[in-house]
């Protein structure tokens, strides 16, 4: 019995011991991270806490919903919206579409090459985002490059419409996603473990049911993170559609910077700034039912 | 050590208020035409009164207000729109101009406010493209509506100041009645419904003077509205466009002092230099926008051939609508949201 209970008592105080360390340990941890708390707080709940009280102030600087009763009463401001969307969900549909064979493409290239075709989709990347989306134009406009090649080479008559519309914005900012896309992919498919692709061969599956039922769902969360940053990144867009819109494609982000201009005070553009979000967060839930989300911050399986 | 420290300090502190105390600071839009206001207004009247001019560039009024809202306002002059500042002024954040200082008894009527002083003149046409056109473009608005007579692509404005004046004018109301119609939702609803007539012709919208200028020099459209001078730099620098000066609206850029600027005495006497007609006669030198100082016109500095190129001279200006500032300041919020409307449709 008292040979028993030594052990005992000492495993408790070993316990003690263990969760003062684990709580010391947490405590410091935490002071690491403080700096990097404040700064998140300084810089992004601080200013949108801030944002959100100034959309409920209306022009006579008195509390009103006036901001937000404006956008629900005017079609304008439902279709900025509806646009918005609208492009960025094309543009990710896009992206996918063209980065997921691609980044497969590099994820069965040997080391050497595949770096080499990464630098390819690197270099626009590192490029300004301004000068993409202007060199863009040059080729797409109606005197641009692509028409006129087109016309001498006979493949149309008359210059079609690329640039100044939908269109155009689409082809821009896919070009500019394309990276966002890829490289979070490119990185998930090459942690797969080859293993499990020699198993499944093993087991007899062929390359089509190999790919279907083992490669593709390993590479989703991948996916899944690229085609989110994608999306978050689009709804905000502001450059591209400015320039390559033709002044018909209006997104929330050129409306948040002509409200500024024109109404006295910032309550009506930071109202817009808060639908989007609630907007963008209500998006992200709903696809957080379907996706398991903290797979995705994972990145990899 | 410390001793050194407060003494450097001290020596900082002197050289900044003495800085302050015979300097100023001026914001404006940067590119060609801050080129010119700087050669022909600030360096000459700089060197005049024997002070310095810090230049810097800004992005409009939203910007002043921030300023002025923080308590840490930084400009002493700002160059603005005329639209904008009068607005501005009505919010608060402009300071009276004086103008027992500053002299605008040559001035062209309506180029000065309470808040604001004209700086230059500029017109809103429309321009077109010589190749396409190359027995003449439209003379009127009616011509630039007319696209059986002129068929070919055009670029309008993407913001509503500006653009409902040459709708109505299209449809037919006399000039002098374009704001009565105007001062009403119907009136502006009918200036927007002749847009919407247009608009399948209408390939951009255009937020900016570079892009419209640049709009017309890639043949993307082949007609246009857009500011005066941005025609003559592009055509200088062998753009296919001409312009006309009839029927087209009037406009003013202008100088204010921001509400609690540092040096708003100084800032005050600086625009009555700047105001009187021999720095002005100098402005066309550098860029296509008129004096608004009539008394410049009389001065050898502006030859005829170059008036006749100048939205304010006096041949030019009888036949052009001026903006009326006072509509902007009444209806550009609600006339804004329904032009929008259209846009988005």
């Amino acid at each position: 019995m008292s040979e028993a209970a030594l052990p005992m008592a000492a495993a408790a105080t070993h316990a003690d011991d263990l969760r003062r360390d684990a709580r010391r340990e947490q405590l410091a941890l935490f002071g690491l991270a403080s700096p990097a708390l404040l700064l998140v707080m300084v810089v992004l709940v601080i200013p949108v806490g801030w944002l959100f009280y100034l959309s409920f102030i209306g022009a006579d600087g008195s509390f009103s919903l006036e901001n937000y009763e404006r956008m629900f009463d005017s079609k304008s401001y439902r279709r900025i919206f509806w646009t918005t969307f609208e492009i960025s969900f094309l543009t990710t549909g896009i992206c996918i579409l063209i980065g997921y064979p691609l980044a497969y493409f590099l994820a069965q290239l040997p080391r050497r090459a595949a770096n080499l075709c990464l630098i390819t989709v690197l270099l626009p990347f590192w490029t300004s985002l301004l000068v993409r989306t202007y060199a863009w134009l040059v080729l797409l406009q109606r005197k641009g490059l692509i028409n006129e090649w087109a016309i001498d080479l006979g493949l149309w008559d008359e210059p079609v419409k690329l640039a100044h519309n939908m269109t155009g914005t689409v082809i821009g900012m896919v070009h500019i996603m394309l990276p966002f896309l890829v490289l979070p992919l490119y990185g998930s498919m090459k942690a797969i473990d080859r293993d499990y692709l020699r198993a499944a061969a093993n087991l007899g599956a062929g390359p089509v049911r190999n790919f279907w039922t083992v490669f593709l769902p390993l590479s989703l969360p991948g996916l899944f993170a690229g085609a989110l940053i994608v999306f978050v990144l689009c709804l905000g867009f502001y450059v591209t559609p400015a320039v390559l819109g033709g002044g018909k494609v209006i997104m929330v982000s050129m409306k948040i910077a002509s409200n500024i201009e024109l109404f006295v005070n910032w309550g009506a553009a930071s109202a817009l700034g808060v639908v989007l979000l609630a907007a963008t967060l209500v998006i992200l839930f709903t696809a957080a039912r379907f996706v398991k989300l903290d797979r995705l911050a994972g990145g990899g399986h | 050590m410390t001793y050194r420290l407060i003494a450097a300090a001290t020596a900082l502190a002197l050289t900044a208020t003495a800085a302050g105390a015979d300097g100023i600071t001026i914001a404006s839009w940067g590119g060609s035409y801050q080129k010119a206001q700087s050669e022909a207004l600030f360096k000459p009247a700089s060197e005049a009164m024997g002070i310095t001019v810090k230049e810097e560039t800004y992005g409009g009024m939203s910007d002043v207000r921030l300023q002025v809202q923080t308590g840490a306002v930084t400009f002493d002059i700002v160059a603005s729109g005329s639209g904008s500042a009068s607005r501005a002024g009505a919010e608060g954040l402009l300071e009276e101009l004086d103008y027992s200082v500053i002299d605008v008894s040559t001035f062209y009527p309506g180029l000065y406010m309470p808040f604001c002083v004209g700086g230059d003149v500029f017109s809103t046409v429309y321009a077109w493209n010589t190749e396409t056109f190359p027995d003449g473009g439209p003379q009127n608005w009616a011509d630039f509506w007319d696209v059986e007579k002129f068929p070919g692509t055009r670029a309008y404005r993407g913001k509503v100041a500006g653009a409902l004046e040459p709708a109505l004018l299209a449809d037919g109301v006399a000039p002098e009645d374009v704001y009565e119609v105007l001062s009403s939702v119907e009136g502006i609803e009918r200036a927007i419904d002749k847009i919407r007539e247009l608009k399948p012709h209408i390939t951009v919208f255009w937020t900016s003077g570079a892009q419209h200028a640049q709009l017309m020099k890639d043949g993307e459209v082949d007609m246009t509205t857009g500011w005066n001078g941005r025609f003559d730099v592009a055509a200088a620098d062998g753009a296919k466009v001409a312009y006309s000066f009839n029927q087209a609206l009037l406009d003013y850029d202008c100088f204010a002092i921001p509400k609690g600027a540092p040096n708003k005495d100084l800032a005050m006497k600086f625009l009555a230099e700047i105001s009187k007609a021999e720095y002005q006669a100098n402005l066309p030198k550098y860029i296509t926008y008129g004096p608004t100082n009539k008394a410049a016109y009389e001065l050898d500095a502006i030859s005829a051939d170059v008036a006749a190129m100048l939205p304010s001279s006096p041949d030019n200006a009888a036949m052009q609508l001026p903006i009326d500032i006072e509509w902007y300041a009444e209806w550009e919020t609600i006339a804004s949201e329904m032009y929008q409307e259209m846009l988005t449709e």
